[in-house]
C-alpha cells in the first residue's frame, strides 16, 4: 500500500528529473549520432564513446589522476591564497586609512584589466613551474575577493557594530564575532567569483606553460591533432568545474544557515 | 589635487619601477626601466605594429562580443518568457557555465582552425552564458505589478515584452554583459597567447620569444589599458541608459 500522496510524489519527482536532464541527454545523443552519421571527421567531433573510453583509459593509467590532481592543487592553492589574502587586504583597507589610500586606486585600476596579460612577464620572472602558475591565479582571481571584502565591510550595519561595542566588546571580539560573519555573505559571493576564476586561469597557465595538468595535456592532445584527447580533456574540465562551483554554492548554504538568505528560494 | 593625491600610490609604483630598473635592483631584462618601455610604445606605434595586432584583436572581441550579447540575451529572455524554452534550455545553461571556458580554445581552433574564426568562436561562446543568465534573472524580476497593468490597459504580447519586461531586464542584463566584457579581454588574450598569427597575445607571446622585453612590456600595459578603459567606458554608457531608473 503506498503512503498518502504517493502518486503525486513520484509523478512530481518523474517531471523534475525528465524537465532536469532531458535537454542534456538529448544533446548527448546529438553529438554522439552526428559523430557518428559521418556530417564531421572523426577529427573535428569524435563520438562521445569514443572520448568516454578515452577517459576511461586515462583512468587506468593513472595519466587522469595525476593531470586532476596537479591542476586542482594549483587551483585550489591559489584560492586559498585569494580567499586569505584577499579578506585580509580588505579588511586592512577598511580599518586602517593608509592602506586605504594604497590600495584603492590599485584595486579600481587593477580589478578591471585583462591580468592574464602578465603572464609572459610572470614567466620572464618566475620560470614555468607551480610558483609562476600559483602567482598568476592569484593575481588574477585576489581582486573580487578583496573588492567584495571592502563592500562587505562598508555595508555592515552601524547599529551592529554601536551594540557590540556598548556590551564591551574588544576588538578581536569585534572582529572575529561581528565584523566577520557580518561581512560574510558579500565575501562569499567574492569568493564564487574567484573560483571558477582560478580554473580558467589555472587551465591557460598550463596550456602556455605545458607540463603536467589538465590543460597541459589537452595542448598536447592538440598538437597531435590528437582530437579524441582535446575533447576528452573538456569533459574532464566541465566535470570538476561543476563539482568545485556546486561544492561553493553547499558551503555557501552551510556557513549562512543562519542567516535569512538560506530560508530564500534559490536556483544553485 | 584630490585625484591626485588619490591616484598618487600608482605614481609611487611607477617611480619604483622606474628606480628599481635603474638601480639594477633587478635584472633589467627581466624588467626593463619604464621609461624604455614608453619609447618602445611609441616606436610600435610609428611603426605601426601595435596598431594592426591592436585592431585585429579589437575585431576579434568585438565581434564575438556582439555575438554573445545578442543570442545571449535574446535567449536569457526567452528563458524567463516563456516555460518550455526555460525548460529545454536551463539545464544546459546549468551544466556549461561552470565550464572554465579557457578549456574550449583547442577545441575552437579544431573548428575554425588558427584565424579570426576559432578566436570569436571561443570569445562569444564564452561570453554568451553570462549575458544569458543576467537577461534570465532581470526578465523574470520584472514586476508583476507592471506585467499586470500593461495586460489591463490591452498590451498585447509583443509589445509587453519590448514594453515591459526587456526595460526591467536591463539593468540586470548590463550587468551581465559587464562581465562579459571583462571575460571576453581574458579569451582574447589567452586564445592569441596560445594559438594566433596576429593581435595583442601573438605579439607579447613574439616579442617575449625575441627576448625584447620592453617592447612586450608596453604591449602588455597597453592590453592592461585598454581592458580597463572599455570597463570604465562601458559603465559610463549604463549609467546614462539606466537614467530613467531614478
Amino acid at each position: 500500500m503506498p503512503p498518502d500522496g504517493w502518486p503525486e510524489k513520484a509523478a512530481r519527482f518523474t517531471y523534475i528529473v525528465v524537465t532536469r536532464f532531458f535537454s542534456i541527454a538529448v544533446l548527448l545523443a546529438a553529438w554522439e549520432i552526428l559523430a557518428r552519421s559521418g556530417t564531421f571527421t572523426p577529427f573535428q567531433l569524435p563520438a562521445l564513446s569514443n572520448v568516454l573510453l578515452r577517459i576511461w583509459q586515462d583512468a587506468v593509467t593513472g595519466d587522469l589522476a595525476i593531470n586532476t590532481a596537479l591542476t586542482l592543487y594549483r587551483a585550489l592553492v591559489s584560492f586559498a591564497i585569494c580567499a586569505v589574502g584577499g579578506v585580509a587586504i580588505g579588511m586592512a583597507m577598511s580599518r586602517n586609512r593608509l592602506a586605504h589610500w594604497f590600495f584603492d586606486p590599485i584595486i579600481s585600476v587593477g580589478f578591471p584589466m585583462p591580468k592574464i596579460a602578465f603572464l609572459p612577464v610572470i614567466i620572464l620572472w618566475l620560470g614555468v613551474y607551480d610558483v609562476s602558475k600559483i602567482s598568476i591565479i592569484v593575481i588574477d582571481a585576489i581582486f573580487p575577493v578583496i573588492a567584495a571584502t571592502v563592500i562587505a565591510i562598508q555595508g555592515i550595519e552601524r547599529e551592529l557594530l554601536w551594540s557590540a561595542r556598548n556590551m564591551g566588546a574588544r576588538e578581536r571580539e569585534m572582529l572575529w564575532q561581528i565584523v566577520l560573519p557580518a561581512a560574510l555573505p558579500q565575501i562569499m559571493t567574492g569568493l564564487q567569483v574567484a573560483l571558477p576564476l582560478t580554473l580558467i586561469v589555472a587551465v591557460v597557465a598550463e596550456m602556455l606553460m605545458g607540463g603536467y595538468g589538465l590543460g597541459g595535456a589537452m595542448m598536447t592532445a592538440s598538437r597531435f591533432a590528437n582530437s579524441t584527447g582535446v575533447f576528452a580533456g573538456i569533459v574532464e574540465i566541465a566535470v570538476i568545474g561543476y563539482c568545485l562551483v556546486k561544492a561553493m554554492a553547499l558551503l555557501r548554504r552551510r556557513l549562512l544557515i543562519w542567516h535569512q538568505e538560506a530560508n530564500e528560494p534559490t536556483t544553485a | 589635487m584630490k585625484q591626485f593625491i588619490r591616484y598618487l600610490p600608482l605614481l609611487l609604483l611607477a617611480l619604483g619601477w622606474e628606480l628599481a630598473a635603474r638601480l639594477e635592483l633587478v635584472s633589467t631584462t627581466a624588467l626593463p626601466p619604464l621609461s624604455e618601455v614608453v619609447v618602445a610604445w611609441i616606436d610600435m606605434i610609428k611603426t605601426g605594429e601595435l596598431v594592426t595586432n591592436g585592431l585585429a584583436s579589437l575585431y576579434r572581441a568585438g565581434a564575438g562580443l556582439g555575438l554573445s550579447i545578442v543570442i545571449g540575451g535574446v535567449l536569457g529572455i526567452a528563458m524567463a518568457w516563456s516555460k518550455p524554452v526555460n525548460v529545454l534550455v536551463a539545464p544546459l545553461v546549468e551544466m556549461f557555465y561552470p565550464l572554465p571556458k579557457s578549456a574550449l580554445i583547442p577545441v575552437t581552433v579544431i573548428w575554425l582552425g588558427f584565424g579570426d574564426g576559432s578566436k570569436i568562436l571561443l570569445i562569444f561562446l564564452g561570453c554568451m552564458l553570462p549575458v544569458t543568465i543576467g537577461a534570465f534573472n532581470g526578465a523574470r524580476s520584472s514586476e508583476q505589478v507592471l506585467v499586470w497593468s500593461a495586460r489591463s490597459m490591452g498590451a498585447h504580447k509583443l509589445r509587453m515584452l519590448w514594453d515591459v519586461v526587456v526595460p526591467s531586464a536591463m539593468p540586470e542584463l548590463l550587468n551581465g554583459i559587464r562581465t562579459a566584457l571583462a571575460l571576453s579581454f581574458i579569451l582574447l588574450v589567452s586564445s592569441e597567447l596560445i594559438v594566433a598569427q596576429m593581435g595583442f597575445g601573438y605579439l607579447i607571446g613574439y616579442l617575449g620569444a625575441n627576448g625584447n622585453y620592453d617592447a612586450m612590456y608596453a604591449v602588455v600595459l597597453t592590453v592592461a589599458f585598454l581592458g580597463f578603459a572599455a570597463d570604465r567606458i562601458y559603465l559610463l554608457i549604463t549609467k546614462r541608459t539606466l537614467a530613467w531608473r531614478e
